[in-house]
């Protein structure tokens, strides 16, 4: 596949087999670029990341910056952080709160609604040449908001997040019922662990099922986990495939056999009172325990927001062997109590330093060293085809350690790049 | 004799702190987690040096039994990212040592450690921030924060023991 050629995907994703190249190859990484990442929703952050009029908070969509701002007037915007002028950034700060942003190269201004607002020494320009709307700045075409979880889309038309969420949808409202006001907060800042490899080692890990008992035997077995026993060849719980890329990991039949309220976050009910109360309060008693039984979702939504249970992660693609996995606590907004263990819980397994990260992310940056040696050119994806089947809701679903995600991946990733 | 020109005591807090290098450097990990004290912070903030650590997310937020679980898990011989095990060096310099209160001082040092792993070579700037106390047989680690000066951007896997 020479520069310049045109890549023919069908030949190198197959129903249980993928190739390679598609893991390093620089043309392979542009491709993705041009045909999922500045085409499709993309997730970019939250409403609670700019809780006040005037917040911005730097964001993106794959290599390009994103600043979410809340605009003087209390409306979301995904603007671009270019100079309409001579292109330079026109905010160097990950965040902040201001109603106005100036380019510091030639003191150009802008509205945090993108209009410009003002020319240094004017009489330089003819009038017919500050058209103003011309010289706004730009923006992400598409931006939609579900249930405060913000995704951006640089296609002007195509489907509805909602239609790209599909069966997705079900998982964001069970993380939202989870909270006692039926909110989240993003809040306490995001770890940023840069790892060597593809994006997608860790878009099919996320919902790898069959990997945990190895990767994370070892913190496992010093903190007694139970953990371990969801992902084993006895476990109850499911790998699911939504359609559109999206893919969880199921846990609930495993939980609800255990029917324990909190046993998903490894405690108990009365350890978190507060929690609890607001939970009955919010949702009746029946209803909270059975919510606090099912507990979170482990849900990975394609291209790059994985929820899992107590953490979002959000993947940034930099280039074929380069990607940042930005983490952070999920909290719950009016729930001290469990904020405070679900912050802990996060710190202590995720990021750089993480009890489970570190050794996932070495996974990932051992398969993208071995992504280029020649043989076997083919990788496998076969585990599980002999009992994979259809849920109530015709998802295919198949055993926690099936490789049922990774197919849907693969089938939705060939339909956005196959030309 | 005041504790900024009492050269012994520099003396003693340098040898304890050119100790901990060396055990952290080395990979012996029972022995390093003996110099800490029961009440200990091990903390690696992000984001800046200055963010609360029970609001905001650190690197490293560790007590007393969670540095307990981290080196069990690289004892167990499966913490992947660490076997093998990275090569270290750090220098550790500019020792200070800024308040001494009856058994404890605080002390702030410089560090500058180079990582030789399977994905590569990685160098990791270090401000260090140590509560120290004294304890029968010598000091021990009340608290050590390690503020990493480019915690604000990307950094690679951190799986030693910084």
């Amino acid at each position: 596949m020479s520069k310049g050629q045109e890549i023919d995907y069908q030949s190198l994703v197959e129903p249980a087999r993928i190739h390679s190249s598609l893991y390093h190859d620089q043309q392979v990484f542009q491709d993705e670029m041009e045909r999922i990442w500045y085409r499709t929703w993309v997730y970019v952050g939250h409403e609670s990341e700019v809780p006040r009029r005037n917040d911005f908070v730097t964001k993106s969509i794959g290599p390009t910056p994103v600043l979410l701002v809340r605009d003087r007037n209390d409306e979301l915007r995904l603007l671009l952080n270019k100079c309409t002028h001579r292109g330079n950034q026109i905010c160097a700060a990950a965040k902040g709160n201001q109603a106005t942003f100036t380019c510091p190269y030639h003191a150009w201004t802008f509205s945090n609604t993108g209009e410009v607002t003002g020319l240094a020494f004017p009489e330089g320009y003819r009038n017919d040449q500050t058209d103003k709307q011309s010289l706004n700045l730009s923006s992400v075409p598409r931006m939609a908001n579900y249930r405060g979880f913000i995704f951006g889309s640089f296609a002007e038309d195509g489907p509805s997040l909602e239609e790209h969420l599909g069966g997705a949808k079900a998982s964001l409202d069970q993380l939202v019922e989870n909270s006692p006001t039926g909110e989240i907060e993003i809040s306490t800042g995001f770890l940023q662990h840069k790892t060597h490899a593809n994006w997608k080692f860790m878009l099919e890990n996320e919902t790898d099922g069959y990997h945990p008992g190895f990767v994370h035997s070892s913190v496992f077995q010093v903190t007694n986990s139970k953990i371990g026993a969801l992902y084993g060849p006895k476990s109850t719980a499911l790998a699911r495939d939504f359609g559109n890329g999206h893919t969880e990991i199921d846990l609930r039949p495993e939980f609800r056999r255990r029917d324990t309220p909190m046993s998903w976050f490894g405690t108990t009910a009365d350890r978190l009172p507060e929690y609890t109360a607001a939970m009955q309060a919010m949702h009746g008693a029946e209803k909270a325990r059975q919510i606090m039984v099912d507990g979170t979702p482990h849900i990975m939504i394609f291209p790059n927001l994985f929820i899992a249970e107590i953490q979002m992660f959000v993947l940034q693609p930099l280039s074929a062997n380069l990607t940042v996995q930005h983490v952070t606590a999920l909290q719950f907004k009016g729930a001290p109590d469990i904020n405070r263990r679900l912050r802990q819980q996060t710190m202590g397994s995720v990021g750089p330093a993480g009890f489970l990260l570190a050794d996932d992310t070495e996974m990932y940056e051992r398969n993208q060293q071995a992504a280029e040696i020649r043989q076997p050119e083919w990788l496998t994806l076969t585990r599980g085809l002999q009992r994979e089947k259809q849920d109530e809701n015709g998802f295919r679903v198949g055993h926690v350690t099936d490789e049922v995600p990774q197919r849907g991946i693969w089938k939705h990733y060939l339909k956005q790049m196959a030309v | 004799m005041n504790f900024q020109t009492d050269t012994s005591l520099h003396r003693e807090v340098e040898a304890f702190l050119f100790r901990e290098a060396r055990l952290q450097d080395t990979h012996q990990y029972d022995a390093w987690e003996q110099l800490w004290t029961e009440d200990a912070i091990y903390w690696v903030p992000a984001n800046g040096l200055d963010g609360d650590p029970d609001q905001v997310m650190s690197v490293i937020y560790d007590n007393r039994s969670r540095i307990g679980i981290r080196i069990a898990q690289l004892n167990t011989g499966r913490r992947h990212t660490q076997e093998p095990r990275s090569n270290l060096v750090r220098i550790v310099s500019n020792v200070e040592i800024v308040s001494v209160e009856g058994d404890e001082m605080s002390v702030h040092s410089n560090s500058l450690v180079y990582e030789d792993s399977l994905r590569g070579e990685t160098i990791w700037a270090c401000r260090n921030e140590f509560r120290l106390r004294r304890a029968e047989d010598g000091l021990r680690m009340v608290k050590k924060k390690v503020g990493l000066v480019n915690n604000h951007k990307p950094i690679n896997t951190l799986s030693f023991l910084i």
